[in-house]
């Protein structure tokens, strides 16, 4: 017997699935089929081709180069983020004149648009006009284009990234120290532990859900967000800062070839599943947040 | 080791405050270029004229008026749908019983990973399907039923007493009556935080708005922006940078008005 509860509640629930079923669900599912097909050409029609986009990849230097240049880009921006997030929040923690101003200048920057820091950075990074440039300049150096050469422009756009995110992660760590006791403070003062013993004994292990917390986000946001790119090199030169997103972007809609750039979601789709269900193991285990 | 010593405190303040400046200088440097005129762009005089020049060039060279109005209508679109939806979604899981709840839930935690933001081609082709790309809608639609809003209230809603439910439906209320008079009052503080969360989300978003537009009449400022830095006209750094700051200029205001709401909310959103 159906009842009336369960009526009511389907019909609350329906509108929001219609249009999490058209734009999230029905169009993974639909990646993933099409990423077993090939591109439809002209009058050539799609035809199935198993794993052959797969095999493509695999003797795609491109791809492997936007493989390869997301895990630098990750091994770069989520530790260093994190580190400076966590840095920022134990020197701001406790109150003194103009700790407002410091949290606001670490805060800033997670309000501004990506597109507009990455406006902002190319400019610092100028050749001639920037900043960094001129200091270059007023020590005798050459001048340099960090931004448009091979050899920096990946590290260019991964300072950024931690320019922008530092802040944002900063906040949660200021929540979690609040939630250090006063009583373990005195404890340890009185035992006559040291700053730095307390901070890797009684500190890191009480925010070590917080710390689990940031990383999964800083994970995510490492493939997921890659407008920067868009403004400061384009992936280039010679795709020194191809990620995966923006590859995925110029195969699908600059080439147009969606069944590769299918099989590439699909890629990104697998690695952002590792970490959702990584962090659903670690957060069983050590950690509680809900 | 519980009091700092003045050394201590010495110690934690210049680093600090070195930090901090290290983290304000890129900003405040564009800054600078955009208030001075652009022979001033890379020269530090203190005595350089200010002026708004920059800003006004930038105005007339682009159409940044209908991408600042584009923005607003695209914001308000979804933040309203976002809470019409997902309240009533939230309500559903918080409050009533039935088969599937937990699949169901389950499909809507998953969004949390796989976010549209990533299925861009699949959702182009379903625009295209639509004959709505290149609309301000399109741009919206992926978002409306957002998988975080709908987590966010219901966390929100379950911490709501029963006994109210009791009362008010004792009282004769209905239950669409109940959402409305007791859970919607109760969860406004989870509303705005989730509000200015998505609101400054996609006042910020570029990738899905670049690709399902193509005219000026859609455009929301971020690509607009990047448009106007980019196309090869020989525009000055000053002006890009007047530009820049131009279209961060509301959120950053609404930032240090609202600074601390701002920080719960961004918290808030992420701890639960």
């Amino acid at each position: 017997m159906i009842k009336r509860d369960w009526i009511y509640a389907w019909a609350l629930l329906l509108p929001a699935f219609v249009f999490l079923i058209t734009f999230t669900h029905l169009p993974a599912i639909q990646t993933l089929l099409n990423s077993f097909w090939t591109t439809p050409k002209g009058r050539r029609a799609s035809v199935f081709t198993g794993l052959g986009n797969y095999e493509q990849m695999l003797s795609d230097p491109v791809f492997i180069k936007a493989m390869v240049n997301s895990a630098i880009y990750a091994a770069i921006t989520i530790p260093a983020s994190i580190a400076l997030a966590l840095i920022m929040a134990l020197l701001v923690h406790r109150s003194f004149r103009g700790v407002g101003l410091l949290r606001m200048s670490f805060f800033t920057p997670t309000v501004l648009p990506l597109i507009a820091v990455a406006n902002i950075w190319l400019f610092f990074y100028a050749p001639g006009f920037g900043l960094i440039d001129q200091i270059r300049l007023f020590f005798g150096l050459p001048s340099a284009n960090y931004a448009g050469q091979p050899d920096t422009a990946l590290y260019s756009v991964a300072i950024v990234t931690i320019w922008k995110e530092a802040g944002f992660f900063m906040i949660f760590f200021l929540a979690a120290l609040q939630t250090v006791p006063e009583t373990l403070r005195e404890a340890a003062a009185i035992e006559g532990c040291s700053r730095w013993t307390f901070f890797r004994r009684v500190t890191l292990p009480l925010i070590m859900p917080t710390t689990l917390f940031v990383s999964v986000n800083a994970v995510i946001n490492a493939f997921r967000l890659v407008d920067h790119v868009f403004v400061m090199t384009k992936g280039g030169p010679d795709n020194a800062s191809m990620l995966l997103l923006y590859y995925i972007y110029e195969t699908g809609f600059r080439f147009w070839d969606t069944a590769y750039a299918a099989a590439l979601t699909v890629v990104l789709i697998a690695i952002l599943g590792v970490v959702g269900i990584g962090q659903f193991f670690l957060a069983d285990k050590r950690v509680h947040y809900k | 080791m519980i009091q700092d010593t003045p050394l201590d405190r010495f110690l934690i303040r210049s680093a600090g405050t070195l930090l901090g400046l290290l983290w304000v200088v890129p900003l405040g440097y564009a800054v600078w270029a955009a208030i001075h005129p652009p022979a001033f762009e890379a020269r530090f005089d203190l005595t350089a004229p200010l002026t708004l020049a920059n800003f006004i060039s930038a105005w007339d060279q682009a159409p940044f008026a209908r991408y600042f109005l584009n923005t607003i209508l695209l914001v308000g679109v979804i933040l309203s749908a976002q809470l019409i939806l997902c309240t009533l979604a939230a309500f559903a899981f918080a409050r009533l019983e039935f088969p599937g709840k937990s699949i169901l839930f389950t499909l809507i935690l998953m969004q949390l990973l796989v976010m549209p933001d990533i299925l861009l081609i699949e959702n182009y082709r379903t625009m295209r399907n639509l004959g709505l790309v290149d609309t301000i809608l399109a741009i919206g639609l992926p978002y409306f039923a957002s998988g975080f809003a709908i987590f966010l209230l219901r966390q929100t809603f379950m911490t709501i007493p029963k006994e109210l439910d009791e009362a008010a439906l004792i009282e004769g209320c209905s239950l669409l009556g109940l959402l409305w008079r007791v859970y919607v009052p109760l969860g406004k503080p989870a509303m705005l935080a989730f509000g200015l969360v998505s609101v400054s989300h996609h006042w910020n978003n570029f990738l899905w708005p670049l690709i399902i537009t193509n005219s000026v009449e859609t455009r929301p400022l971020t690509v607009g922006l990047s448009i106007f830095a980019t196309t090869d006209s020989g525009t000055s750094w000053a002006v890009i940078n007047a530009a820049t700051l131009m279209t961060s200029a509301p959120l950053l205001l609404g930032f240090f008005l609202f600074q601390r709401q701002f920080v719960q909310s961004f918290m808030r959103a992420g701890i639960k």
